[in-house]
C-alpha cells in the first residue's frame, strides 16, 4: 500500500532530519521524504499535524513469555502491546522455558512471531545451555537461525572460566555479548537496594557493588578477549562512571538502562509496593540522577523496556515474595518523552535513544527512515497525555508503579513494514 | 498536566483512617506522638485487670479475633490471646504453616476465607517484611490488623510495650540514652522501638554491635551506631539487648557464639558502665551466655519479666483502641 503521512514533524535522529516533512511509504519502504515521487499515488494518507512522525521504537529488552509463560503472557498479547506503544522492533531475552538456546526454538519463535505479523522479533540467545553456566550454546547456529546476541538475561553465570570462554568464543565470530551485571552472591536473598529504605523496612538488600564489581570482571573479560560487549540494565551511578571510563579507554562497550529506572528509585517503594519489586532493584536517587545524567551525555546509547508481563497473583504477595518486573512496552515512549521533559533534551536525541542507537547496538538496519529503509514508523503527539491504567494496557500484565499516572505522548499510528498495525 | 499518585495506594499511610484514627497497627513509624502516647496512657487503665479476680472487662464481647501465625510464635501469639481474652473477645489461633498454605492456598486466599466468617481483627505474624501491610491493604474496612512480626520490618506492640516498660521506670523520654545492642540487621523489634523513641523525643538512641549486624545507613533512623560495646552502653540509662537467632551465630555473620559473648554479651562487669540505675530488657526468649550473662538477666536491673506483664495490658490497650471501644 502506498501511503502518506502528512504535516507532521520527522524526527530521524539518525539521518539528522528534524522538522516538517512529509513521507512517501511504497512497497513496504520508504520512498521518500518531504516530496512525493514522481507517480506515487496515495492510498492512503495518514494526516499528522501537530504530531511527531519518527522511526518505530526499537527495543533491547521484552520478554514475550513465550514458550513457557503463557499464563503470563503471550506473543499476541505483547507483540500487539509493541505495536501499541510505538515500538516496531524488539529483542526479546532468552529466559523463556525452555530457554533460547537451540536453533529449532529459535526457529520456532520467529516463524511464530512472522506469522503474526506485526512487528519484527529478534532472539537473543542463551550464552550457556539451559543459562546454566556450564557449556557453552552452539552460537553459529543460534545466529544462523536468528539470533542477534548472546545473554544469559538474569541468570548468573558464578563461573568465570566459563564466561571468559564464552565471551572467547562469541568473539571469535564477532558475536555481541549481553550481559546484566551482578555478582551473584553479594545479590543472594536481596530484594531491594541495600540503603536507608530497606532498611527502615527490613528488606534485604542488594549493595551496589554487587553491580559494580561484576562490571569490573565483565571489563577485564571483554578487554582480554576483544569482546563487543553490551552492558544490560545498569543501575547506579558507579556503575555508569565505570562504563564511561571504559569508552574513554577506547573499549567496544555499549549499555542501556530501563525506562522505569530512569524515573523511579527505592523511595517509590513506599509502603512495599511490589510493583516496584524489579531487576536489578530501584535504587538511590542519587542512582537514579546518574542514569538519567549518563543518558543524556550519551554513556548510555540506549533506553529499553525490559518489559516482564507478570500476573497479579503473582504480585499480590508480600514484596519479597512477590515476582520481579514491570510492564514497560507501552510505556517505553512516554518514560522516555517524560525524561527528554525533566532534562530539556532535545526530541530528536530522546528519539534516538530508543531508535538508531538500539539498532545500532542490535546491527540491523531499523530504527532510521532514509529513502529505502524498511518503512517501520511511530507518529505521536508529544503534547497528548496518556493516563496508564489497566484498561488501557494492552499487554497481558498490567504490573507498572506508574498505574494511575498520566504521561506524555499519546501513540497515534504504528507502521511496520508499510503496513498499519496500530491506529489509534 | 499534573502526575496522579498511583492508584495502588501505596504511599498512603496506610495505619490511619480518614479521620486520622488508627485503623490498623503496622508499624510505630510515622505514628503521631498523641497515639503512641494514647496507647501506653490505655494500657496502664488495664494493668490492674489481670491482678483481679475475675480478669476480664467486656469490652469487646461478640467480636472475633483470629490469631494468624504463618511463623512459629508460642510467646507473642499466647500474650494476644490472653489479651483479647481479657477483653471478652473470642480468639480463634491459626498456626497457618501447618493448615491451608501448605496446599497452595495464597495468603490473600486465607484472608477473604477468614474474612468470610466474619472476623473482626486479624493479628498477623509472617517471615516476610510488609506482609502486614499487603493484608490491611486487602480487608474490608471494617476490619482491623495488628502486625505481631513481618520480617525484619516490625513488631509494634513489641515496640510499644518496650515504651511502656521505659516509661514505667524511667518516667520521662526527654533526657534518656537507650542502647539497643546486637543483632539489629534482622530486628523487627530493634526498628519498631528506634522509631517509637525517636517520636517521644529520646535524644539519645545507640545501636551497638558488630557492623555484619547493623543495617545499612542505620543511622538515618536518628540513632548513634556504635561498634564498642562499652562505648555504646557507657552512661545509658536503658539497654535493650536483642535476641540472636540460633542460624546466625556460625557462618559469614558471626564466627561463634562465644565470640559473640565476649564483644557483645551483656555482662554484670559491662553493665557497670552504664548509669546506676539502668534497666535491663529483652523481648525475648532470651540465649543465656549468647547476648546476656545469667546474672544480669536474673539480676536487680533487670526488668524482662516484667515486659512480659506490660505486654498483655499493651496488646489490651491496641486492641481495644483499634476496635474502638
Amino acid at each position: 500500500m502506498n501511503i502518506q503521512i502528512k504535516n507532521g514533524t520527522l524526527v530521524d535522529p539518525r539521518n539528522g532530519v528534524d522538522g516538517k516533512n512529509d513521507i512517501y511509504l511504497a512497497g513496504g519502504k520508504v520512498a521518500a521524504i518531504g516530496r512525493a515521487p514522481d507517480g506515487f499515488k496515495a492510498e492512503r494518507s495518514i494526516d499528522a499535524t501537530g504530531m511527531v512522525v519518527c522511526p518505530g521504537l526499537v527495543d533491547l529488552a521484552a520478554r514475550l513469555r513465550e514458550p513457557g509463560f503463557e499464563y503470563k503472557a503471550t506473543l499476541e498479547s505483547e507483540m500487539l502491546a509493541a505495536a501499541a506503544g510505538g515500538v516496531t522492533s524488539l529483542a526479546c531475552p532468552p529466559d523463556t522455558d525452555p530457554a533460547l538456546d537451540e536453533p529449532g526454538l529459535v526457529e520456532m519463535l520467529k516463524s511464530r512471531a512472522q506469522s503474526l505479523k506485526l512487528v519484527h522479533v529478534y532472539p537473543v540467545g542463551a550464552l550457556t545451555a539451559r543459562l546454566a553456566g556450564e557449556r557453552l550454546t552452539e552460537m553459529a547456529e543460534l545466529t544462523d537461525a536468528g539470533c542477534v546476541a548472546f545473554s544469559q538475561a538474569d541468570a548468573p553465570l558464578r563461573d568465570t572460566q566459563v564466561l571468559w570462554r564464552a565471551m572467547q568464543y562469541a568473539s571469535t565470530f564477532g558475536f555481541s555479548v549481553w550481559l546484566r551485571p551482578q555478582d551473584e552472591f553479594l545479590a543472594r536473598d536481596g530484594v531491594a537496594h541495600d540503603g536507608e529504605v530497606a532498611t527502615r523496612l527490613g528488606l534485604p538488600g542488594i549493595p551496589s557493588f554487587a553491580e559494580t564489581i561484576a562490571i569490573s570482571t565483565i571489563v577485564h573479560l571483554a578487554r582480554a578477549t576483544g569482546t563487543r560487549l553490551h552492558l544490560c540494565r545498569l543501575s547506579t551511578a558507579e556503575g555508569i562512571d565505570m562504563v564511561r571510563q571504559a569508552k574513554r579507554e577506547g573499549l567496544p562497550l555499549t549499555c542501556d538502562v530501563s525506562a522505569h529506572h530512569v524515573h523511579l528509585s527505592d523511595m517509590d517503594i513506599g509502603y512495599f509496593d511490589s510493583h516496584c519489586h524489579v531487576v536489578p532493584p530501584f535504587r538511590s536517587q542519587r542512582d537514579r540522577d546518574a542514569l538519567r545524567r549518563g543518558l543524556a551525555d550519551g554513556t548510555v546509547e540506549a533506553i529499553c523496556s525490559d518489559h516482564t508481563p507478570v500476573d497479579e497473583d503473582a504480585k499480590q504477595l508480600p514484596f519479597g515474595e512477590s515476582e520481579a518486573g514491570a510492564t514497560c512496552l507501552e510505556l517505553l515512549l512516554p518514560l522516555t518523552l517524560k525524561w527528554a521533559n525533566e532534562l530539556k533534551v532535545p526530541m530528536a536525541r530522546a528519539i534516538a535513544a530508543v531508535t538508531a542507537q538500539p539498532a545500532a547496538i542490535l546491527k540491523i538496519d531499523a530504527g532510521h527512515l532514509a529513502p529505502g529503509a524498511v518503512a517501520d514508523v511511530c507518529v505521536f503527539d508529544p503534547n497528548a497525555y496518556v493516563r496508564i491504567t489497566r484498561e488501557h494496557l494492552k499487554s497481558q500484565g498490567k504490573n507498572t508503579p506508574f498505574l494511575g499516572y498520566e504521561l506524555p505522548g499519546r501513540v497515534r499510528c504504528t507502521l511496520v513494514a508499510g503496513e498499519i498495525v496500530y491506529e489509534a | 498536566m499534573p502526575y496522579s499518585p498511583s492508584e495502588q495506594g501505596a504511599m498512603k499511610n496506610p495505619q490511619l483512617n480518614a479521620e486520622g484514627r488508627l485503623q490498623h497497627l503496622l508499624t510505630t513509624e510515622g505514628l503521631p506522638r498523641e497515639i503512641l502516647v494514647h496507647v501506653l496512657d490505655t494500657a496502664r487503665s488495664f494493668l490492674s485487670v489481670g491482678g483481679r479476680e475475675v480478669k476480664k472487662v467486656p469490652l469487646l464481647r461478640g467480636k472475633s479475633v483470629f490469631n494468624l501465625f504463618f511463623e512459629p510464635s508460642t510467646r507473642t501469639r499466647t500474650t494476644f490471646e490472653i489479651a483479647a481474652k481479657r477483653l471478652s473477645a473470642d480468639v480463634i489461633n491459626l498456626a497457618v504453616q501447618v493448615s491451608s498454605q501448605t496446599k497452595g492456598e495464597t495468603l490473600l486466599d486465607t484472608i477473604d476465607n477468614l474474612g468470610a466468617m466474619h472476623a473482626d481483627m486479624f493479628v498477623v505474624r509472617h517471615s516476610q517484611s510488609g506482609a502486614a501491610h499487603l493484608i490491611a491493604r486487602h480487608v474490608s474496612a471494617h476490619m482491623h490488623v495488628i502486625n505481631a512480626g513481618d520480617g525484619r520490618h516490625a513488631h509494634p506492640t513489641q515496640g510499644l510495650l518496650d515504651l511502656y516498660t521505659i516509661r514505667h521506670y524511667k518516667k520521662d523520654f526527654t533526657g534518656l540514652s537507650v542502647a539497643i545492642v546486637g543483632d539489629v540487621l534482622h530486628s523487627r523489634v530493634a526498628r519498631s522501638l528506634i522509631h517509637s523513641l525517636t517520636t517521644l523525643g529520646v535524644p539519645d538512641v545507640r545501636v551497638v554491635g558488630p557492623k555484619t549486624l547493623l543495617p545499612e545507613g542505620v543511622e538515618h533512623l536518628g540513632v548513634r551506631v556504635f561498634l564498642d560495646m562499652r562505648e555504646g552502653i557507657r552512661d545509658c540509662d536503658v539497654i535493650v539487648m536483642l535476641r540472636l537467632q540460633n542460624e546466625r551465630m556460625k557462618g559469614p555473620l558471626l564466627p561463634s557464639a562465644q565470640e559473640f559473648f565476649k564483644s557483645y554479651g551483656l555482662t554484670p562487669e559491662k553493665l557497670a558502665l552504664a548509669k546506676p540505675d539502668a534497666i535491663v530488657m529483652h523481648p525475648g526468649p532470651m540465649n543465656r551466655g549468647v547476648e546476656i550473662d545469667s546474672a544480669v538477666a536474673d539480676g536487680p536491673r533487670s526488668v524482662i519479666l516484667h515486659q512480659v506483664t506490660f505486654g498483655i495490658a499493651v496488646r489490651m490497650a491496641a486492641m481495644s483502641i483499634l476496635m474502638g471501644s
